[in-house]
């Protein structure tokens, strides 16, 4: 089921050092928001405080709130594990679990949030993942075999399986198409179109045209300079920012004027 | 999971240079010198062995033939090492897991050079430990174990006075071995990409859940890698052996009891001294036994990590 995000105030830290900024915006449910910028400009650490996967790192830590569907994220009595569970993540690199058979990556959410499940069940539930992902007709014949065997797009694809067999509320992914070939890059943002259908989608790129392809809304990160914090400079619907954008930091990028 | 790609060779004879072929001649040395050593082993083994089995069932000590006599020994030995690896395997994951996953970083470092350091530590400082420290505190656990829990045959008893029992060697060996466990099992779960890591605490994995998923199964080759090099140490292992057990016995699976069965390397230790004759070929013969146990243990072991090479984690 898609929510909506609602971020507000948000300085992101990692010990002293405050990586992001005052971050404010609303990301529609059944939508696609793509967050745009330089490198180290704190859209992926942005990214990874949605779903509190920044917290891996010792010593990061969050100012202000994220609150998805009217729960705070950062809630006192909030387990990032249940967080989790409900925002799935897709990364840069792929990275299926190469101990397990591509069966078992799809189903490995599946068993950790709900350990009994009829054989049946679980078999209809990763054949409608990997569907969902556009694999199935790829791999349905061999589910028992390694998931590193496949090539990085059906990997790829894999992972995005995994992350949506357990129905997560928000799909985060942070360039999930960097590691990949124009074809398999083609056949990922099809999918994303599909799933917007069904989830709220975040999606941090590289690419422009990317994000002019498949995204509603468009976020522009960007830093002052080295050691400075990220803020979001611009956020408004994707149209306008390629084609009218208010601020001039984001003409600069966008038209690759950009130091 | 990168590859490296050998440079095209052009067409024709490529370039010989003089530092390539250095190298590659030296490394094919190095690699036909270890076999040259193994096989000479082995020859030697056989051939100093045969005469005692050939040799006529009374000539051989103990009067009852080759067999009879190293068959004991050949239990003692796996029965310590088993006891060894049973007791140090999952210790010494548990030790990594901690260095790795749980400890602070400051911590772990220290931890991590106490475990290094302890794999220096040479086995005749373990053999005293074991005989002046261990044993005797272990005695009252053995009458307690005889006692309560006597119907089980690991613990008929009656237990040993000394606390010089297979219980206690075993336990000795576990305690040398376990940092080669441990040290080799964090070197592996180090190497666990933070991608694998991340990919299931994304999916809502709990840290222990995480270990499970990615942690565990991608370092299980060198998991059972580190338990083979222990069992290596503890199978041969002389000294430590040689002063902690009180040897009397033949076959027998009561561990706590007075009499139990030697292992190989600690009877030749204790044997070889006032050994000449047949003796001598007796006691070698043990020793090839004890090298095609090792040997045979090394080939399950590769068998046992080749089988699901495939999910290795390493393609």
């Amino acid at each position: 089921m898609a929510k909506r995000i609602d971020v507000s105030d948000l300085d992101i830290y990692y010990g002293n050092f405050k990586a992001v900024e005052g971050v404010n915006l609303s990301i529609e449910p059944r939508s696609i928001t793509a967050l745009i910028g330089p490198s180290g400009c704190g859209k992926s650490t942005f990214l990874r405080a949605l779903n509190r996967m920044h917290e891996v790192i010792p010593g990061a830590r969050v100012e202000g709130k994220v609150v998805i569907e009217g729960q705070d994220l950062y809630g006192a009595d909030v387990d990032p594990v249940d967080v989790r569970r409900q925002i799935g993540m897709v990364f840069q690199r792929p990275n299926p679990f190469p101990t397990m058979s591509i069966y078992d990556n799809v189903a490995a959410g599946i068993r950790l949030n709900n350990k009994k499940m009829k054989k049946a069940d679980l078999d209809d539930l990763v054949e409608r993942s990997l569907r969902g992902a556009n694999l199935w007709n790829e791999v349905k014949d061999r589910l028992d075999r390694p998931g590193s065997g496949l090539s990085g797009g059906q990997q790829q694809r894999l992972c995005i399986a995994r992350a949506i067999a357990v129905e997560p509320d928000v799909l985060l992914m942070d360039e999930p198409c960097s590691a990949l070939d124009p074809i398999s890059t083609l056949a990922i943002e099809d999918l994303m179109a599909e799933l917007k259908e069904r989830f709220t989608i975040v999606i941090v790129t590289h690419n422009m045209q990317q994000a002019a392809r498949v995204s509603e809304q468009t976020g522009f990160f960007n830093l002052n300079g080295v050691g400075q914090p990220g803020r979001l400079i611009e956020f408004n619907p994707t149209e306008k920012i390629f084609s009218n954008p208010e601020m001039k930091a984001t003409e600069d990028y966008i038209s690759g004027r950009f130091g | 999971m990168t590859t490296t790609s050998s440079p095209t060779t052009p067409a024709g004879r490529p370039k010989q240079r003089p530092g390539d072929r250095v190298f590659a001649g030296s490394a094919k040395g190095a690699g036909i010198l270890i076999l040259v050593i193994l096989a000479g082993v082995a020859a030697f083994l056989v051939t100093e062995s045969l005469p005692a089995l050939t040799a006529p069932a009374d000539e051989i000590p103990g009067g009852e033939g080759l067999i009879a006599y190293v068959a004991p020994l050949i239990f003692g030995t796996l029965l310590a090492a088993a006891l060894a690896i049973l007791v140090a395997t999952p210790l010494g994951v548990a030790i990594a897991l901690f260095i790795t996953n749980y400890a602070p970083r400051r911590l772990a470092q220290v931890l991590g050079y106490l475990v290094d350091l302890l794999v220096a530590i040479p086995s005749i400082v373990y053999g005293f430990w074991g005989i002046y420290w261990l044993a005797p505190k272990l005695v009252p656990l053995f009458q307690w174990l005889e006692q309560h829990l006597g119907f089980i045959p690991l613990f008929a008893g009656p237990a040993s006075a000394t606390g010089r029992t297979m219980f206690t060697a075993g336990l000795v060996l576990a305690v040398m071995i376990l940092p080669i466990v441990s040290a080799i099992s964090r070197e592996v779960f180090l190497q666990v990409p933070a991608l694998h890591r991340e990919a299931a605490l994304a999916l809502g994995a709990t840290r222990w859940e995480m270990i499970r998923m990615a942690v565990l199964p991608y370092g299980k080759s060198g998991i059972i890698g580190g338990a083979m090099l222990g069992l290596g140490r503890a199978l041969g292992e002389t000294l430590a052996i040689a002063l902690v057990l009180s040897v009397s016995g033949g076959i027998t699976f009561n561990l706590i009891g007075t009499g139990n069965p030697s292992t190989i390397a600690a009877n030749i230790a204790l044997q070889f001294p006032e050994s000449t004759g047949i003796d001598v070929n007796t006691l070698i013969a043990s020793g090839l036994a004890l090298f095609v146990i090792t040997l045979a243990v090394n080939v399950l072991a590769r068998w046992v990590v080749n089988r699901r090479a495939d999910f290795s984690g390493a393609n």
